[in-house]
């Protein structure tokens, strides 16, 4: 039985990717669109820092692993899950039904329906550039530390798809919200790349720490180099991202539930 | 149901001249201002029923508002008084109303061109007796107008609640920034519209507008001003490419960086682009046309 779930996810996968590099001139302009994405990132960092030399009492090097975290986190969810944002039309046209009707998770099914294979340039891009930064901040080699700079790109992609699914989710109660998740996904990277010193005290609590943004690259960042935080939280903080991470998938799944069972079909 | 074995048909479109020649004689000038008149009025009309889409980009705008300010806001705070010409005011204006210019210019937008170009639904426009660029551009305008009251009022309201702005100290100021919003949308049309063009060749222009999602962003002014790269390099920007004549120039105009004079000079950098791209999109579509394949059926 398992066998034949996972069978179904993998032809469902394989025919996506094969539809994809169909239009092989497209294909390859997206894959370099897509590294290009983790280029403008960390272009933004240079550029900015191009002209001060700290931003909210941090230099280049610990920004530069920040932005790394945070963009190597969001390209594993993007290419995961990235285009759940599409569930709007599936709703909308009502196709969402197909989803329903198979033996297979709904929302499984739609991350494999629409994996964004085009995205493995961000990926790769993302994980250099984790590296990179590392090496550039002088990070200290220890195998706790290691495992932690493992460990946060993974617990930041659950944080950022438990994101993705719970803004797409908006989508069962209003079919017309447009773009307005992106507030909170492209929005979330812009802000997970900065430390959080750097934004107001009522924004800071909004994303930082009601929706967990400070947990992809704030505070791993900060226990990675040894830095004292400026806002006084305790050094441990850093290591709490996988368990913020799980919470947040329980808590989109949850969301995800009972969006489902709010969906009633098109009608047509 | 044309089925695999059938090869598409291949369809010669008349060359303009040819099409003018058919077209019916009282095709005056005076009748076919009032059918782009039409035709914009239609596109503000359109873009007016999509209320709830309206609002949700307001907001996303809003958003990236406060976090793009936030970063321009962290660079002053590191200690200087001004950063690549513009103080704190000057900044929260260009940040601010550059929010509001991403839905007037319309930065992003779905490719619709380039999905009727693959679909072939295209072939309506163009069976159309008017100019298929002209009447694109006309609805864009018509659109432009309409975000213009929505969407650029939204962004500018709440950033002039939260922080403060900079207000222009000339009354020039405000004729001349009209001036390079048009001047903007303009370019901005031109450019989404070659993206899109690129389907008569590609058949799916999704790579053509990541990249240029990408380098409209980040080399057009929206993340951070063109200044914050070398004087140099911002001033080959500026003239060489049209991407800060969509975002820079016009929030350059409204916070009055630099003397009048220089700010007369990116308007005629505006203009030049105007001219060029819109050339460039004629020149594209007439092409273009030789190349379109309507899928068989």
């Amino acid at each position: 039985m398992a066998d034949a779930t996972l069978a179904a996810y993998r032809h469902l996968l394989s025919a996506q990717v094969r539809s994809q590099t169909q239009y092989r001139a497209s294909f390859a302009a997206d894959v370099v669109g897509s590294v290009m994405f983790g280029v403008l990132d960390v272009m933004g960092v240079v550029v900015v820092f191009r002209v001060t030399p700290a931003l909210g009492g941090f230099g280049f090097a610990e920004v530069f692993l920040m932005t790394a975290l945070a963009g190597c986190a969001f390209a594993v969810a993007d290419l995961a899950v990235g285009n759940v944002e599409r569930l709007r039309q599936y709703v909308r046209s009502g196709l969402f039904d197909v989803l329903l009707v198979r033996p297979l998770s709904s929302l499984a099914q739609l991350a494999a329906m629409d994996v964004a294979s085009r995205r493995v340039g961000r990926l790769a891009f993302g994980v250099a550039m984790v590296v990179v930064a590392a090496a550039h901040a002088r990070m200290p080699v220890t195998p706790a530390r290691l495992g932690l700079l493992v460990a946060t790109p993974v617990a930041g992609a659950m944080i950022f798809g438990a994101i993705f699914v719970a803004t797409a989710t908006v989508a069962f109660w209003w079919i017309e919200s447009g773009e307005i998740a992106n507030g909170l996904t492209y929005g979330g990277l812009s802000f997970t790349q900065y430390p959080i010193t750097i934004y107001g005290a009522l924004f800071r609590r909004l994303f930082a720490y009601a929706i967990g943004f400070a947990f992809v690259a704030y505070y791993p960042t900060l226990a990675l180099l040894d830095r004292p935080d400026p806002l006084g939280a305790p050094a441990l903080l850093g290591y709490a991202s996988p368990a913020v991470a799980v919470s947040a998938v329980v808590a989109a799944a949850l969301i995800w539930r009972s969006g489902v069972r709010h969906y009633r079909s098109s009608g047509s | 149901m044309a089925g695999r074995r059938f090869t598409p048909t291949w369809y010669r479109f008349p060359k303009r001249k040819d099409r003018r020649l058919n077209a019916e004689p009282a095709e005056s000038g005076a009748r076919l201002f009032r059918a782009y008149v039409a035709l914009a009025a239609a596109g503000f009309r359109r873009y007016a029923t999509y209320r709830q889409a309206t609002v949700a980009a307001v907001v996303t705008n809003t958003v990236f508002g406060f976090l793009r300010f936030a970063v321009l806001l962290a660079v002053l705070d590191a200690g200087a008084r001004t950063v690549a010409g513009y103080d704190e005011p000057q900044l929260a204006t260009f940040v601010w109303a550059g929010q509001g210019l991403i839905g007037v210019v319309l930065l992003w937008s779905l490719p619709d061109l380039a999905e009727r170009i693959r679909t072939g639904d295209v072939v309506t426009d163009l069976l159309r007796p008017i100019d298929p660029v002209w009447q694109l551009l006309a609805a864009d305008l018509g659109r432009a107008g309409y975000a213009v009251l929505t969407r650029f009022v939204g962004p500018v309201v709440v950033g002039a609640l939260v922080f403060h702005l900079y207000a222009p100290r000339r009354v020039l100021t405000y004729l001349l920034f009209v001036m390079s919003v048009v001047l903007a949308t303009i370019v901005c049309f031109g450019c989404r519209f070659l993206v899109n063009a690129a389907a008569y060749w590609l058949l799916d222009a999704r790579g053509p507008n990541t990249l240029w999602t990408l380098t409209s962003g980040i080399l057009g002014g929206l993340y951070f001003p063109v200044w914050f790269f070398p004087d140099a390099l911002a001033a080959v920007l500026i003239v060489a490419t049209p991407f800060p004549s969509v975002m820079q120039i016009p929030l350059d105009v409204l916070v009055e960086r630099g003397s009048l004079t220089l700010r007369l000079e990116l308007l005629g950098v505006q203009a030049a682009w105007v001219v060029g791209i819109l050339a460039l999109c004629q020149w594209v579509q007439a092409r273009g046309e030789r190349k379109l394949v309507i899928q068989g059926g």
